[in-house]
C-alpha cells in the first residue's frame, strides 16, 4: 500500500538516460508528426492485406482502445489491491495529470504557432519552480502562508502572478534570442537551438541551486484533509491543485477563443501568410504565445512545489518530456488536446506503475507515444480540416 | 520608363498624387531566381486594372511584393504616395491594402464570421465593422447561411468569397485579387466578376489577376501583360483586347 507520491526526482547523474531518451523521443516525433497524413500507411504496409486491415483497424479505435485499457487498468488495480487504493491511485493521477497538462498545453501552442518543440520548455518551468521559491523567500511568504487562511490567500496572490510573469518574460526572451532569427531556416536548426537552450538552463541552474534535491516550504502551505469518500483522503491540497489547473485552462480556453490576441494567435497558427495580411504583428503574437505557454508552465511548477515540495536543476527536463508526450496525445497543437492528454497520461503513469510497478511507468509513457506516432499520429483529438481547393 | 514594355497606348502618368500603386522598376529574386525583372506599374485611384500573362510570369509574385510579402531587390514600391521600403506585410496591410492571395489562404478551424473578423482585425470603428460585415453578407449572401461553419468545410466558391470578403472587411483603398476564378464553376465566375464590379462601383480601387484574360480585359480599364517577369504589354482594356498580339496568345483567337 506504498503511496504514490508523483514522479520521483531523478537521480544525480541520470542526465545522460534522460538525455538519450529525450533525443529519441524527439527524432521519432519529428518523422512522424507530419499531422497530413492521418492514417499510418507506414512501417506495416508491406506485410499483406490482414495486416493493413488491422492496423487501419487499430488506428481508427485507437482512442476507443487506450481509453478502454485504461479503464482495465484502473478496474485491475480496484480488484488486486482495492477500492481505496484505486480511489487513491486516481486522486494522485488527477493530481499529477493537471501538472502534466498545464506544461502540456505549452508545448502545444508553440508546436501550433512554429511548429516547434520547444525542449527548452520543461526547464522553464524547473526555472520558474525556483523563481517562486525565490519569491516565497524574498517575501517571507512561508510563514505568511502558514499563518491563517487570509496569509495563504495573499502568499498565493503574490507568488503565481509575479512567478507566472518571470517565467513568460523568460520564454519570451528565449524565443526572441534562440529561435526568431531562425524561423525560416530548417526545422532542425531551431529544433537543435531548442535542446541548446535547455541544456544551457540546466547547466544554469545546476550552478545555482546545486545538484541535490532542494525543499521548497511550500508542501507545508495548503494543509489537512478536505474529505474523504471510501477511505480515499483527498487532502485540501490535492483540490487546489487540480482545481487550479482546471481554472487556468478554462480561462486559457477563453482567452483563446475570445480575446483579439487569441484570435490572432490562432490565425497566426493556421496560416502566418494571411495573418500578415490581416495586419496581424506576428512577432508580437509569437512572443505572446510563448509568454503565456511559460506563464503556464509557472503555474504547473508551483503547483507541483506545493504538492511534492522539492525541486531539483533537472526535474523539468524529465517531466517535460512525459508532458510533450501528453500534448502528441491530444493531438498536437491542439489545446483542448493537451489539457485532456496531461490527465490520460498521469493516468497511465499512476496505474501503469500500480500494476507493473513503478519502474515501468515511463516505458509505458513512451510505449504509448511510439503508439500513437505509428497508428494515430494526429492524436486522439487530431480531426483533420482538409482545405478543399 | 519601362524598358522592356511597350506601351500600345502609353497611359501618361498624371501628376502622382491619385497613384494608389506605383511600381518603379522592381527587381525580384526567389534566392538566385530572377521573378521580376524591372516591372513598373501604376494603378490609380478607383481604377480596375488587370494583370495577365501565363503561369510563371510573375502576376502573383507582383502582388505579393506590392503587399510586402516580398521586397524587391531594387526599385521602389510605392503606396498612396509613400514609399514602402522597410515596411512589413502587417503594416503595408495597415495602410489599406488588401489582399485575397493565391490559393485563398483562409483560417480552416476558424468560422466563416471569425474569419472576416480577423480581417478586420487592425481597426477600431466597431460601427464601420458591422457595416461592412453587413455589407460583406449583402455581397454574398452565401456567407450569412454559411457563417458559423469552419472555413475548411467550404466548397472552393464559398472560400473564394471569403478569401474576398475577408479582404474586404479591412475596408481597404485598394484590392489585390489573386485569381479569383481559380476553380469556380463557370456560373460562380461571372457572379464574382459581378460583385467585383461592384465593390469598386462603391469607391474600392482594385488590381486583378486572372487567367482568364478576356473576362479580366473586359472587367478592366487597364490591362498590363507580363511575359517571364517583365511587363510585356501595357494599356487600356479595349486596347489591349483588340491588340493582334493578345489575342493570338491570350485570348485564343
Amino acid at each position: 500500500m506504498s503511496e504514490y507520491k508523483g514522479p520521483p526526482a531523478a537521480d544525480p547523474g541520470a542526465l545522460g538516460v534522460g538525455t538519450s531518451r529525450g533525443g529519441s523521443a524527439m527524432l521519432v516525433a519529428q518523422s512522424g508528426l507530419a499531422p497530413r497524413h492521418g492514417r499510418a500507411g507506414g512501417i506495416l504496409g508491406g506485410l499483406g492485406p490482414l495486416v493493413r486491415l488491422l492496423q487501419g483497424w487499430i488506428s481508427t479505435y485507437f482512442s476507443l482502445l487506450l481509453l478502454g485499457m485504461m479503464a482495465l487498468a484502473i478496474g485491475l488495480t480496484g480488484v488486486q489491491h482495492g477500492v481505496t487504493l484505486m480511489g487513491e491511485q486516481i486522486k494522485n493521477a488527477l493530481v499529477l495529470g493537471a501538472i502534466y497538462a498545464l506544461v502540456a498545453i505549452g508545448y502545444t501552442m508553440v508546436y501550433g504557432i512554429i511548429e516547434l518543440i520547444n525542449f527548452a520548455h520543461g526547464d522553464v518551468f524547473t526555472a520558474s519552480g525556483f523563481y517562486a521559491f525565490g519569491f516565497a523567500s524574498l517575501f517571507h511568504l512561508d510563514s505568511l502562508a502558514t499563518g491563517s487562511f487570509g496569509g495563504l490567500i495573499l502568499a498565493l496572490v503574490i507568488v503565481f502572478p509575479l512567478s507566472m510573469i518571470a517565467a513568460g518574460v523568460t520564454g519570451a526572451l528565449i524565443e526572441f534570442v534562440a529561435y526568431r532569427r531562425l524561423r525560416d531556416a530548417p526545422r532542425l536548426a531551431p529544433l537543435i537551438t531548442a535542446i541548446g537552450v535547455s541544456f544551457l538552463i540546466e547547466g544554469i541552474m545546476l550552478v545555482v541551486e546545486g545538484p541535490d534535491n532542494v525543499t521548497t516550504h511550500m508542501a507545508s502551505w495548503i494543509n489537512g484533509e478536505a474529505f474523504s469518500i471510501a477511505g480515499v483522503s483527498v487532502g485540501y491540497t490535492d483540490l487546489f491543485v487540480i482545481g487550479m489547473a482546471l481554472v487556468l485552462m478554462f480561462a486559457l480556453g477563453a482567452f483563446v477563443r475570445r480575446t483579439r490576441l487569441g484570435k490572432a494567435m490562432r490565425s497566426t497558427a493556421q496560416d502566418r501568410t494571411a495573418a500578415l495580411l490581416c495586419g496581424i504583428n506576428i512577432n508580437r503574437t509569437i512572443s505572446a504565445t510563448f509568454f503565456i505557454g511559460s506563464a503556464l508552465a509557472a503555474a504547473a511548477a508551483i503547483i507541483y512545489s506545493i504538492n511534492y515540495g522539492v525541486l531539483k536543476w533537472n526535474i523539468g527536463f524529465h517531466l517535460g518530456i512525459i508532458a510533450f508526450t501528453a500534448a502528441v496525445l491530444g493531438g498536437i497543437g491542439n489545446i483542448v488536446g493537451a489539457g485532456v492528454g496531461g490527465f490520460l497520461i498521469g493516468i497511465i503513469y499512476v496505474f501503469g506503475g500500480s500494476l507493473f510497478g513503478g519502474e515501468w511507468s515511463e516505458a509505458l509513457i513512451f510505449a504509448v507515444l511510439v503508439l500513437i506516432l505509428t497508428f494515430r499520429p494526429v492524436g486522439l483529438f487530431g480531426v483533420e480540416v482538409t482545405t478543399r481547393a | 520608363m519601362s524598358e522592356n514594355g511597350q506601351s500600345v497606348a502609353a497611359p501618361d502618368s498624371a501628376g502622382g498624387v491619385d497613384k494608389v500603386i506605383d511600381l518603379r522598376e522592381i527587381d525580384v529574386y526567389y534566392g538566385r531566381v530572377n521573378a521580376l525583372s524591372k516591372v513598373t506599374l501604376e494603378v490609380r485611384q478607383g481604377e480596375i486594372v488587370a494583370l495577365i500573362g501565363s503561369n510563371g510570369a510573375g502576376k502573383t509574385t507582383t502582388l505579393r511584393t506590392i503587399s510586402g510579402l516580398i521586397s524587391p531587390r531594387t526599385g521602389e514600391v510605392r503606396l498612396f504616395g509613400k514609399t514602402t521600403r522597410g515596411m512589413g506585410a502587417a503594416q503595408i496591410a495597415r495602410l489599406g491594402v488588401g489582399h485575397a492571395p493565391e490559393g485563398r489562404r483562409l483560417f480552416p478551424r476558424m468560422t466563416v464570421r471569425e474569419n472576416l473578423d480577423m480581417g478586420a482585425y487592425s481597426r477600431g470603428d466597431r460601427a464601420g465593422i458591422r457595416t461592412d460585415l453587413e455589407s460583406v453578407y449583402t455581397l454574398f449572401p452565401r456567407l450569412r447561411e454559411r457563417d458559423s461553419q469552419l472555413a475548411g468545410s467550404l466548397s472552393g466558391g464559398e472560400q473564394q468569397m471569403v478569401a474576398i470578403g475577408r479582404a474586404l472587411m479591412s475596408s481597404p483603398k485598394v484590392l489585390l485579387l489573386d485569381e479569383p476564378s481559380l476553380g469556380l464553376a463557370p456560373i460562380l465566375v461571372d457572379a464574382i466578376f459581378e460583385v467585383i464590379r461592384e465593390i469598386n462601383a462603391k469607391g474600392t480601387t482594385i488590381l486583378l489577376i486572372e487567367q482568364n484574360a478576356l473576362l479580366a480585359l473586359k472587367t478592366a480599364v487597364r490591362g498590363y501583360v507580363l511575359e517571364t517577369g517583365s511587363v510585356a504589354l501595357s494599356g487600356p482594356a479595349e486596347e489591349l483586347i483588340a491588340s493582334p498580339d493578345i489575342q493570338r496568345a491570350y485570348l485564343g483567337m
